[in-house]
């Protein structure tokens, strides 16, 4: 006999899709913030809106895209196969072509 | 186990989860999602390592306008959000919800497209095209690859719509229903790297 399903609740107000929807604005806001009001140097603004992209990308995956529910390890390894195939692929392009 | 209805085995159980079918799809999905990411990947690479070569033509500074890109990122932040709605409609099981979220979100999408053609012919009539410099190929190709994937998108969903029309929500419908929105949710996120990586970092360097 199979084990049961894991999957969210889902009942009465969206308080989730909410809260991820005013995070997603704020940390988008935040971004603009730091690029246009914020006189930080090239460097730091850049690492500043990476971390705040990325921080959107849980937003999203958590709040909106049911991460955790059925499979939760088998979702989660493919993204960090893709993940981890893209921070070889993007830094160590950037790396190496400008930096090395 | 009999071979009583599955469904009746755990209570309120999402219908896309309900049979095997559905839960090998959903799976075989977030699969083609890791795909996704590296075809992305391969092609922002390719942009970054050509941030700089304009081949003496214009420059990203001189043809960005960020104004519209801004708009067009919070349509499509709005569209998430919109879309997750109709998930969250489709687990209650409400198709009248699920119907009308998911048309605001294809609405919404539709506007982003337009801003983004927009966007193209106008950096088309300021001088630069697909051909001008390798930074400028490697802005419309990424760039356009995820205007080719929101177009798709739209074309899908919409497809996915009548079929809920005509058969209401069941086992195969919010399946499909799941899938489109999470592959919604993807593009949302491809766009916000796509807005930090190449409008944002255009703007700092």
């Amino acid at each position: 006999m199979r084990e049961n399903i894991k999957f969210e609740e889902h009942h009465g107000f969206p308080w989730k899709q909410v809260i991820g929807f005013v995070l997603s604005i704020i940390l988008t806001v935040a971004a603009l913030w730091v690029v246009f009001s914020l006189s930080l140097t090239a460097k730091a603004t850049i690492i500043v809106i990476l971390a705040l992209a990325s921080a959107q990308l849980l937003v999203q995956l958590i709040m909106f895209m049911h991460l955790s529910e059925h499979e939760k390890a088998f979702q989660i390894s493919a993204l960090v196969y893709g993940g981890t195939v893209a921070l070889i692929v993007v830094g160590g392009s950037v790396w190496l072509m400008n930096g090395m | 186990m009999s071979k009583a209805n599955e469904s009746t085995i755990q209570k309120n159980i999402p219908l896309e989860y309900a049979n095997e079918e559905g839960r090998v799809k959903i799976i075989g999905f977030w699969l083609f999602l890791a795909a996704e990411i590296v075809l992305f990947a391969s092609l922002f690479a390719v942009y970054l390592v050509y941030l700089d070569r304009t081949a003496d033509g214009p420059t990203a500074e001189e043809i960005f306008e960020i104004k519209g890109v801004v708009i067009q990122t919070f349509l499509l932040l709005i569209s998430s959000f919109t879309s997750g709605l109709a998930t969250h409609e489709l687990r209650r099981r409400n198709t009248k919800g699920v119907v009308v979220w998911m048309i605001i979100t294809l609405l919404l999408g539709v506007s982003f497209l337009g801003m983004e053609i927009n966007e193209f012919i106008t950096y088309v009539s300021e001088g630069v095209n697909i051909s001008t410099s390798a930074f400028w190929s490697a802005f419309f190709v990424l760039v356009g690859t995820h205007g080719v994937h929101v177009t798709f998108g739209i074309i899908w969903i919409s497809f996915i719509l009548v079929q809920v029309a005509r058969e209401g929500i069941n086992t195969v419908t919010s399946r499909k229903l799941f899938i489109g929105g999470l592959y919604w949710h993807f593009l949302d996120v491809m766009w916000i790297f796509i807005f930090t990586a190449v409008y944002l970092i255009g703007m700092v360097l």
